[in-house]
């Protein structure tokens, strides 16, 4: 199994209460997933000079000082760290290539999870509950989040191989399914250079259309060149700075259901992790077609559009 | 003399519920449950066998009414998947939409679905009926073996693949049949027992204008000479 969940807020004033409406949501679909969670957030930065890098250190609490003093040696007083638990946000001038390689270099137990004008992203080990409450979910404030909880099939266990995953910048994905052809989608890409982390099918599938973006597609065309490209079972809610998109396969046997009032936009593997949202019982309720591509913008505060591709 | 029993789902769990249904419930004077805030929960009803109305308010998960005898039980909201699944006898009824597998593997009774039911509806029929009067997904009566089933709207793709006995009822369009399924002509007697079904869903619709799918029987033997090409 594993359990997706997504939400994007279109009433501005419930920005605030992002993380507090998503983490019932995150809670309830530990029933699917129960080994390790994670989940993307796309904050309202303040205007920085530099990209966000969310790092995931274990057992880092001790490090995170001398990290930051280290780095500004080389990013100089604009840069940041805002630290929560084992999860920081590095906000640099530096490249992500830099910064990767001077972490790979100086700092190689820390992980860079995520890097972004907006993304701030979480995953660990455990119980989605717990992994919720070690990192404050409730206090999380954006425009829109995804999540995940995983019930680990195809490869280990491990805070790498929890979704979201990410490639590039700002842009992340959850997968509720499991690819058949993630190997060779992995060495065809691998073959122009583009590096993993992890042996997971979703990783594979999400660089995938990072690489299809960056070679000029827009998402959705990306999604439509996936159909052909990536084989398996797949419900995917994938995120970028100012969207939220939902697709299933063909077959559509993994589950998905969205509830849409004039406030939010939120998606879950079962209605019951929706439930609890304020408005519910009058949302347009409706499970997503197979093979269907729902986009939605966060356009300018305060609103959203919506489009259905139907390929 | 009548009685009823209310129960609240955001105070009282599944299983405490589930538990005076199957243990309590029968024989004793209540004939009507309700059922508040569902909240999507799963299993609801499931294992009913006893003559009583329940109704559940609002939108409910899996296995709905799943194995249900006798009882006539009406959700008002939406259902998850499976629905009615390996009912043997009674009804179920929805009032909004259901997602995949509505009414697998039924035996007997009655499934209505008011609003659109997903993909796999019907799955592996084996007797009962399945009444819905919106549209079904792709792959619905998926190798049903009996009973019938009823779509007064439209029909997504693949519709009766490798289907057995059972019949199907079709009132709008058929995106594809599937392997083995075949369109065969309105007989007198599909009509009657189609108005007779309709009646009984409590539904409007010209049974004259449905058209009838039902197997080829082209699979029911072994062809080593197909080579796997349906």
């Amino acid at each position: 199994m594993c359990g997706i969940v997504g939400l994007l807020i279109r009433r501005a004033e419930m920005r605030a209460s992002l993380g507090q409406l998503a983490v019932p949501m995150l809670d309830c679909m530990g029933d699917r997933g129960p080994d390790s969670a994670g989940l993307a957030v796309f904050e309202d930065r303040v205007e920085t000079t530099g990209l966000g890098f969310s790092l995931y250190c274990p057992g880092g609490e001790d490090d995170w000082d001398a990290l930051l003093e280290q780095h500004r040696q080389l990013g100089g007083d604009e840069v940041s760290l805002d630290v929560n638990a084992d999860n920081a946000l590095l906000t640099s001038p530096l490249s992500p290539l830099a910064v990767s390689e001077w972490l790979e270099r100086e700092w190689p137990g820390v992980d860079i999870l995520s890097a972004g004008s907006r993304i701030r992203l979480f995953k660990d080990e455990g119980h989605p509950r717990d992994i919720a409450s070690r990192y404050g979910f409730e206090s999380l404030i954006g425009t829109h989040l995804v999540g995940h909880t995983r019930m680990a099939t195809e490869s280990m266990v491990s805070p790498a191989h929890a979704h979201p995953f990410t490639a590039g910048e700002d842009f992340c994905l959850v997968h509720n399914g499991s690819l058949s052809n993630p190997n060779s989608v992995r060495r065809r890409l691998q073959r122009r250079g583009i590096a993993f982390q992890t042996d997971n099918d979703t990783e594979a599938g999400c660089r995938y259309l990072e690489w299809r973006m960056r070679e000029g597609d827009s998402l959705e065309e990306a999604i439509e060149a996936a159909f052909g490209e990536l084989d398996g079972f797949f419900t995917f809610l994938m995120a970028t700075a100012d969207k939220m998109v939902l697709v299933r396969d063909a077959f559509a046997c993994k589950p998905a259901v969205v509830a849409e009032t004039e406030d939010y936009v939120a998606v879950g593997s079962e209605f019951r992790a929706l439930a609890h949202l304020p408005g519910v019982a009058d949302a347009h309720v409706y499970e997503p077609s197979p093979q269907t591509i729902y986009s939605w913008s966060v356009v300018e505060a305060g609103s959203t559009q919506t489009t259905a591709v139907v390929s | 003399m009548s009685d009823s029993r209310e129960f609240d789902l955001a105070a009282t769990s599944v299983r405490e519920l589930n538990q005076y249904l199957h243990a309590e419930l029968p024989g004793s004077d209540v004939t009507r449950i309700s059922v508040q805030n569902p909240n999507g929960q799963h299993s609801i009803g499931a294992g009913l066998d006893c003559p009583v109305e329940v109704d559940i308010h609002g939108h409910a998960g899996y296995f709905i009414a799943g194995m249900n005898k006798q009882a006539r039980v009406t959700v008002h909201g939406n259902v998850g998947w499976s629905v009615g699944e390996n009912m043997m006898s009674g009804q179920v009824r929805v009032n909004g939409h259901a997602s995949e597998s509505a009414g697998a593997s039924a035996h007997g009774g009655l499934l209505v679905i008011d609003g659109d039911a997903s993909s796999r509806c019907g799955i592996s029929l084996k007797g009962g009926n399945v009444v819905v009067a919106g549209d079904v997904g792709h792959f619905s009566a998926f190798m049903a073996q009996a009973g019938t089933m009823v779509v007064c709207g439209n029909a997504g793709a693949n519709l009766g693949d490798s289907l057995y006995e059972a019949v199907i009822y079709v009132g709008g369009s058929i995106d594809s049949l599937g392997a083995d399924a075949r369109e065969e002509p309105m007989e007198a007697s599909d009509v009657e027992a189609l108005r007779d079904l309709l009646t009984e869903a409590g539904l409007e619709g010209d049974a004259e204008n449905f058209r009838r799918v039902g197997s080829a029987r082209s699979l029911y033997h072994w062809n080593a000479e197909a080579h796997q090409e349906y």
